[in-house]
């Protein structure tokens, strides 16, 4: 894989949300074995982002579909 | 990406992800019950509840709690006491028909002030029991357990694979796009990316870490052979003493030597855990980390002196450090409740997935609808143009 792929498909549109997503799950996971108390509101917030994300836009009406009826 | 990459890596999603889906299916209808299995065990009345005492400050001596334990299963060989930090009021005690035997076993709470027992705590016949096996070994013993692993192996090569072909899939679309006014093969190919996407490392993670716990046996098994065998050196073969030192001694000396840290379980002599002439007490830290992680002390059956102890090699480590990260039993409830809702979710990923395959296995079925050409070629991974 060229160099310039690599940028524009790691970093690049389609991959900058699900990296972004997979990072704060990930933190989420190693918040709440770090501590208690404080820790784990942490974890229940990053891990509360990838179920948020997931279920807004399951139940979004996508812009392409409000073009389409308009 | 070349086209013949790409082809190769829609060729490793498609059929890792047909291998192990109905097992994944499996493992995730019964994992949900598994994330609350202390709270199912309690409302229907399976767990064993310390009563209120006069004097609530008391410690009973464990040596009369070994006593009591063994006196409430004649005939019964008592392998091990182990501690719940959730539980302070408690003692739990493990037996089997012998001292090395790893099936069949019944568990029974002690009062940990009073000495007294209060009741074994159902397990095999259970509705639970039944969820339980057939989430780890499909009632195969260890060969379910690697056949299992395996099927786990499978579901992470194919998340790998997915995030690959995710991309391809993804190219004239926005993140997040769900075509909700296109037909149903359009609109779950959609709510599978984005799905399969927004829950790629947690399913990563908790399918990772549940392969290496279906290694547990066998790592237990090296670790024996390999740390405890060194760790009893010459004492190895000592016989088990007739009449064993008081465990409340050992477990002394075993605090001691490992300042900060608590016991979480202690193997009697002769168990697979200890040998004929040792006890192995399994100490544990107090933070949500380090009360995971274990570190053995030996000792002398027969003097209760301290024989050795030492941290555990990397392997145990990570099988103990992956166990929280597949039960979700590390963040209080809210925890267990996200481990929940993501489980049902990749349950979603999982059937749009295999819709997906039916609808592309049979392009000429009834239910063709013109949007085949458009997504077939999405799906496969082939470009789109």
């Amino acid at each position: 894989m060229a160099a310039s792929a690599l940028r524009r498909g790691l970093l690049g549109r389609t991959y900058l949300m699900p990296l972004i997503i997979a990072m704060i799950s990930s933190a989420g996971l190693l918040f709440a074995l770090i501590g208690d108390g404080l820790w784990d509101y942490l974890s229940w917030l990053a891990l509360g982002i990838p179920v948020a994300i997931g279920l807004w836009f399951s139940n979004r009406r996508s812009l392409d579909q409000r073009r389409s009826t308009h | 990406m070349t086209n013949k990459a790409l082809r190769l890596w829609s060729w490793v999603h498609k059929w890792t992800s047909l291998v192990c889906t109905l097992f994944l299916l499996l493992l995730c209808v019964t994992g949900l019950p598994l994330v609350f299995y202390h709270e199912i065990e309690h409302v229907l009345g399976n767990e064993v509840e310390a009563p209120e005492i006069e004097n609530p400050g008391a410690s009973a001596s464990l040596d009369t709690i070994v006593t009591n334990s063994k006196a409430h299963f004649p005939g019964k060989q008592l392998q091990y006491l182990s501690w719940d930090e959730e539980e302070p009021a408690l003692v739990y005690a493990g037996l089997g028909d012998e001292l090395d035997s790893e099936d069949g076993n019944r568990f029974l709470a002690l009062d940990a002030r009073t000495g007294e027992a209060l009741g074994e705590i159902p397990f095999q016949g259970t509705v639970m029991y039944y969820v339980y096996r057939l989430h780890v070994d499909i009632f195969a013993g260890l060969a379910g357990k690697l056949f299992l692993g395996f099927m786990g192996l499978l579901f992470v090569a194919s998340i790998v694979s997915g995030i690959v072909v995710y991309s391809p899939s993804m190219r004239k679309l926005e993140f997040g796009s769900v075509r909700h006014h296109r037909p149903r093969a359009v609109r779950w190919l959609d709510l599978h990316n984005l799905l399969g996407i927004v829950l790629a490392a947690w399913m990563i993670v908790v399918g990772g870490t549940g392969v290496i716990n279906t290694w547990a046996d066998l790592v237990f098994q090296y670790w024996r052979n390999d740390q405890l065998a060194e760790m009893l050196g010459a004492h190895k073969d000592n016989p088990r003493p007739e009449t064993p030192a008081s465990l409340d001694t050992a477990i002394q000396t075993a605090r001691d030597k490992v300042p900060g840290m608590i016991p979480s379980f202690v193997a009697l002599p002769g168990t697979l855990y200890s040998s004929t002439g040792h006890y192995t007490v399994f100490m544990h830290g107090d933070t949500p980390l380090t009360s995971k992680l274990l570190q053995p002390v030996v000792i002398d059956a027969a003097t209760g002196d301290f024989t050795d102890s030492r941290e555990m090699p990397w392997y145990v480590t990570t099988l103990l450090i992956s166990q929280p990260l597949h039960f979700g039993d590390y963040g209080g409830m809210p925890l267990k409740i996200l481990w929940a809702i993501l489980d049902v979710i990749t349950i979603v990923v999982l059937v749009t997935g295999l819709y997906l395959w039916f609808r592309r296995r049979r392009p000429n079925a009834d239910n063709r609808f013109a949007d085949d050409a458009e997504i077939a070629p999405r799906y496969a991974g082939a470009p789109a143009e």
